[in-house]
């Protein structure tokens, strides 16, 4: 993957975006460089901007204030016609009584093509979309999966620069949708066109994107990939937004410090003063389970950090077929209850069970501090 | 990651606009300006005359008269002084129209026209005019005139604005009478159309009785005839001569009792159409529900049917009144003396050539047209977010009884309208009735008739034509325009209004407002007045909205981002238009043309006072006929433009079925 044009400059640029519907802020200041040939993906819950912010950038909605740049150019007063852009919606808008082969021929008419050449490029884009045979078919006639590949071939028949795919998976069954998400990945790999989707699904995102950007109430709440932001979350929402966090109120303590009920643990650093409220957060997968024997030095289950580490009652136990959630209470957390992902060979090795005690550890590079929500 | 909460400062960014944009817009404009000059102008010139009246103005004029030699010295005299003096003019005569005019030798007792005295005239103030002649003098010049020629000065009238004329038509009982009729007319219609057309479409939705296509079938019939064909069939079966005048017991069927039938009868479609809509889309499930919970049939009635066709009802109901009101065919051939408002514009202009007092009872006829209207318009707005709700359809269960009453209740309907059309036919192909009963085609000799003959009946065609054709092309863009342009918000929703405005303005006062926009010799578009194309914009404008309407659902059933993906493409809009736009809304586009066919040949009310020698029409004719006492070929003629609409009917029945074979064969899978 190249990260920028050959003079350094992002494919696609855009810079103190704000769209205003009435009083209502849909966007608020978005900026963000998008690199050649990269996949990004607009993550964030539904109403949060994501279509607007794609269709400014199609034009197809102007944003009230803000500049997109594509290739070096600016494009941010241009209507749709003047852009280069492929486009998929989540209706996939085929051309009802045109056949599958004239729906992806439209865009290729009127482009100094022959007619030969257009039905050559025709084949070649149900070849590479998986449906050689049939061209000649009404897009009624495709199953939903079909149709959204035909609306993927018409949308990249001339090669556009920037590909736009606003949740294009939705409207199907979540098998097909699985297999089409890798297909699509795969063909934006192999034509190495720059391409923006829009999904409010957590997984597609996690899977399909080079970098995902999360969204809410019109900003960019952060922007990585997606091991970033599913390992180092930047905000609270993030951390809650992607993946399963438990979130616990705490006192900061300093750097790397955070008072969570009585005790004083060690956490990841942060800058928060001395007893700013706080919210302690650490996904279930990360909680580490250790038996009775875990606290004497030289057995194979070593607590690193032992300030980390105390006494919970396994109040819940719920087998999710690869792992066992459990809902873990404790003196520290008064009703809160923490849930925790086991291995099954770690419940079966601990002999864990309702009402059974045991010792957990929360790792300190795991163990993450944020500001509550409603402070930002 | 940014917080900020606050618009910054500084200019918002403006799109620049594609060239399909431009194009767009430039066609929304064009076809906003035709429905200016079409029906806003138009109404507001009848407006305006409305409230213009015109009095003579006896001191705007100065007169002297000369000695027997011709020499000017004696008084210069007013002719209101005259007038002061000699008493000859109350001061109501000075009322005027604003053709009227009036001479001056009326002030002068001992004039004679052979007399050698001269006549010096001349106007006060540079707003006055009087006529020498045909010659309009205007200007405070002094003009010489000999006695002879002095016998042929006019003073015109002054025009100025007001209530007079609303205060004349008020202070006049014979006018505003029809106020209260018209309404008692129009409510009475309503009641008993809407319950007939709710037990039939109640019978067709909800029982197993049988013979269902073709009740539909006859119900639909009326709308093919215009509306005063049953008001000549009422004459043959209840007026002087009726055949069965003595159901009657003495009552004259011309008057109420005539236009109340003859008004449930072409009314009938239209509130069958909307209750059946009403009754097919309830939910099922709330019928299982009642009958779950033991309800009574006629408990289940009460608080499951009616409330689920309540809007239907509501709206069937002001459509009727509507219609009703505003009809003019009916009231004008089986009226008698009894007065109703649209007559009254006739009366007035066509017969006493009153043009303002026609223009205040139009201003009178639009008020309770507009409430029916915006009333109609609210409920409807309403029934769609019920019909968006997935409801499961009702299906009927057989009950013989039920199904027999059911059926008795069709047939007479049926027969009903059947016979209303039978009895026109058999008037039309018998001598004379009732001395000769014998078979003759003699009525369908149409030349040797009043209204035009024959030809009025090729002009009818050729109106519904080009109306169907141009009407459509204009309608369909127009509306596809509104709905799949960008931006320019305020643009469309003036372009909206537009075109919802025909549906409330009836047809009397759109033909009349055409005289006196059309008819204006200041008027650049005065040449179309007395042709075919006069007749043409009228008609496609008194049936735009509907059209408009049923052009917008089918539109709206596109998906919006059509537009979006073929501009991404860079293709223009226009392509997409007629390759992709156009074919899907085929049917709807077939459907706006038939009802724009059907509609030009039975209008009568709008193009009443357009038509010219030239371009008389098969609708008018009828009526132009049965006024002039030929009542058989009127019947005659009535038969024809049903016929004719039959087969319009039917072939576009064939037409769609061939077109949605053909273009829409994506629709099956
Ligand atoms: N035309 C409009 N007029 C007014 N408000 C609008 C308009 N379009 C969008 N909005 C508002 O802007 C906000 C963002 O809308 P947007 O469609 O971008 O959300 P989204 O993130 O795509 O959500 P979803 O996942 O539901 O598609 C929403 O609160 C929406 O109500
Ligand atoms: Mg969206």
């Amino acid at each position: 993957m190249t990260e920028t044009t050959a003079n350094g400059q992002p494919y696609l640029r855009i810079e103190g975006l704000w769209k205003a519907f009435g009083d209502f802020l849909a966007l608020k200041d978005i900026s963000l460089d998008i690199h050649d040939g990269e996949f990004v993906c607009f993550l964030g819950p539904s109403g949060c901007g994501k279509t607007t912010l794609l269709r400014a950038i199609a034009g197809l909605d102007l944003q009230t204030k803000g500049q997109v740049t594509q290739a070096k150019k600016d494009i941010s007063d241009l209507p749709p016609s003047a852009r280069d852009f492929g486009i998929v919606f989540q209706s996939y808008a085929l051309f009802p009584n045109l056949t599958i082969k004239k729906n992806i021929a439209f865009g290729l008419e009127n482009t100094g093509r022959s007619k030969p050449e257009v039905e050559a490029r025709v084949t070649e884009l149900l070849d590479l979309v998986g449906l050689p045979d049939q061209g000649a078919k009404y897009p009624a006639q495709l199953s939903g999966g079909q149709q959204q590949r035909i609306a993927l071939a018409r949308a990249i028949a001339t090669n556009p620069g920037l590909l736009l795919l606003d949740e294009p998976l939705s409207a199907l069954d979540a098998k097909v949708r699985v297999h089409l998400r890798h297909e699509i990945k795969e063909l934006q790999r192999k034509l190495g066109v720059t391409t923006v989707m829009v999904t409010h699904d957590q997984e597609e995102a996690l899977s399909m994107a080079d970098r995902i950007v999360v969204m809410n109430h019109g900003v960019i709440e952060q922007v990585g990939s997606p091991t970033d932001v599913y390992r180092e979350p930047a905000t609270l929402f993030v951390a809650d937004f992607i993946g399963e966090m438990n979130q616990i109120p705490a006192t900061a303590g300093a750097s790397g410090r955070v008072t969570v009920g009585t005790s004083e643990m060690i956490c990841k650093p942060h800058d928060f003063g001395n007893n700013a409220p706080v919210i302690a957060a650490i996904r279930p997968e990360d909680v580490i389970p250790h038996g009775d024997g875990a606290r004497s030095p030289g057995g194979e289950d070593v607590i690193a950090t032992p300030e980390n580490a105390f006494e919970v009652t396994v109040d819940e136990m719920e087998f999710l077929g690869s792992f066992w959630r459990c809902r873990l209470a404790s003196e520290r957390f008064g009703e809160e209850e923490l849930i925790a992902d086991f291995s099954i060979n770690a419940v079966r090795r601990l002999e864990l069970a309702t009402n059974k005690t045991m010792i957990i550890e929360l790792p300190e590079d795991r163990l993450m501090v944020f500001a509550p929500e409603d402070a930002r | 990651m940014t917080d900020a909460t606050a618009l910054p400062d500084g200019p918002v960014i403006k799109g620049r606009l594609s060239r399909d944009d431009v194009i767009m817009r430039l066609g929304m404009v064009v076809i906003a300006i035709y429905l200016v000059a079409t029906m806003v102008l138009p109404l507001w010139a009848m407006l305006s005359k409305s409230f213009s009246t015109f009095k003579f103005d006896l001191s705007g004029y100065e007169i002297q008269v000369s000695d027997e030699a011709g020499s000017f010295e004696g008084t210069i005299l007013t002719p209101a002084e005259l007038n002061a003096e000699l008493g000859v003019l109350e001061l109501g005569d000075l009322d005027a129209g604003s053709d009227s005019r009036m001479g001056l030798t009326q002030f002068f007792p001992d004039f004679s026209f052979r007399s050698p005295v001269m006549y010096r005239v001349r106007n006060t103030t540079d707003a006055g005019r009087f006529l020498v002649g045909s010659e309009l003098k205007t200007g405070t010049e002094w003009i010489e005139l000999d006695s002879n020629t002095f016998r042929r000065v006019q003073m015109r009238p002054v025009k100025s604005t007001g209530l007079g004329n609303f205060v004349s038509y008020f202070s006049t009982p014979a006018l505003f009478n029809s106020i209260k009729n018209s309404l008692m007319i129009a409510v009475i219609s309503t009641v008993i159309t809407v319950t007939l057309a709710f037990w039939f479409a109640y019978a067709l939705n909800r029982s197993c009785m049988r013979f269902k296509g073709a009740f539909r079938l006859v119900a639909m019939a009326p709308i093919l005839v215009p509306s005063l064909l049953p008001g000549i069939a009422l004459v043959y079966l209840f007026g002087n001569q009726g055949m069965i005048k003595e159901l009657l017991f003495g009552a004259s069927i011309y008057g109420p009792i005539g236009i109340v039938i003859g008004s449930v009868f072409f009314t009938f479609p239209h509130a069958f159409i909307i209750i059946s809509t009403a009754l097919a889309i309830s939910d099922a499930r709330l019928y299982e529900a009642a009958v779950s919970l033991r309800s009574t049939p006629w408990r289940t009635f009460w608080t499951v049917t009616i409330p689920g066709a309540r809007y239907g009802l509501i709206s069937a109901a002001f459509v009727v009144f509507n219609l009703v009101i505003t009809d003019f065919g009916l009231p004008k051939v089986i009226g008698g003396q009894f007065n109703v408002l649209a007559v009254d514009i006739y009366k007035q202009v066509i017969g006493q050539q009153n043009f303002e007092m026609g223009a205040v009872v139009s201003v009178v006829l639009v008020v309770p047209a507009i409430l029916a209207f915006a009333i109609d318009r609210l409920v409807q707005s309403k029934q769609v977010a019920l019909l968006s709700a997935r409801s499961v359809p009702y299906q009927p269960t057989t009950n013989r009884k039920a199904d027999n009453i059911f059926l008795g209740y069709c047939v007479l309907v049926a027969v009903f309208i059947v016979g209303m059309l039978a009895v026109c036919q058999f008037a039309a192909l018998i001598k004379f009735w009732p001395y000769d009963l014998s078979f003759s085609l003699k009525n369908y000799e149409f030349d040797r008739m009043d209204g035009g003959g024959w030809g009025s009946y090729f002009n009818s065609i050729k109106l519904a034509l080009l109306t169907a054709v141009i009407g459509t092309c204009v309608i369909f863009f127009g509306a596809y325009l509104v709905e799949k342009s960008n931006g320019f918000k305020t643009g469309r929703a003036i372009f909206q209004m537009f075109a919802m405005l025909p549906m409330a303005i009836p047809g009397m006062v759109l033909g009349l407002a055409y005289i006196f926009f059309f008819n204006n010799p200041a008027n650049p578009l005065n040449f179309i007045y007395g042709t075919m194309a006069i007749l043409v914009i009228c008609t496609v404008t008194h049936f735009y909205t509907v059209s408009h309407l049923t052009a917008v659902t089918a539109l709206k059933q596109m998906d919006r981002e059509f537009e979006s993906v073929s501009a991404s493409l860079k293709q223009p809009t226009m392509k997409l238009f007629s390759r992709v736009t156009v074919p899907v809304c085929m049917p709807a586009i077939l459907d706006i043309s038939i009802y724009l066919f059907v509609n030009a040949m039975t209008t009568v009310s709008a193009v009443v006072f357009l038509y010219s020698p030239k371009t008389t029409l098969a609708s008018i004719a009828v009526l132009n006929m049965d006024d002039a006492g030929d009542i058989a070929p009127a019947a005659a003629m009535g038969m024809m433009i049903f016929y004719t609409n039959a087969a319009a009917r039917i072939i576009h029945l064939i037409l769609s079925k061939g077109v949605l074979t053909r273009t829409q064969a994506w629709r099956t899978r």
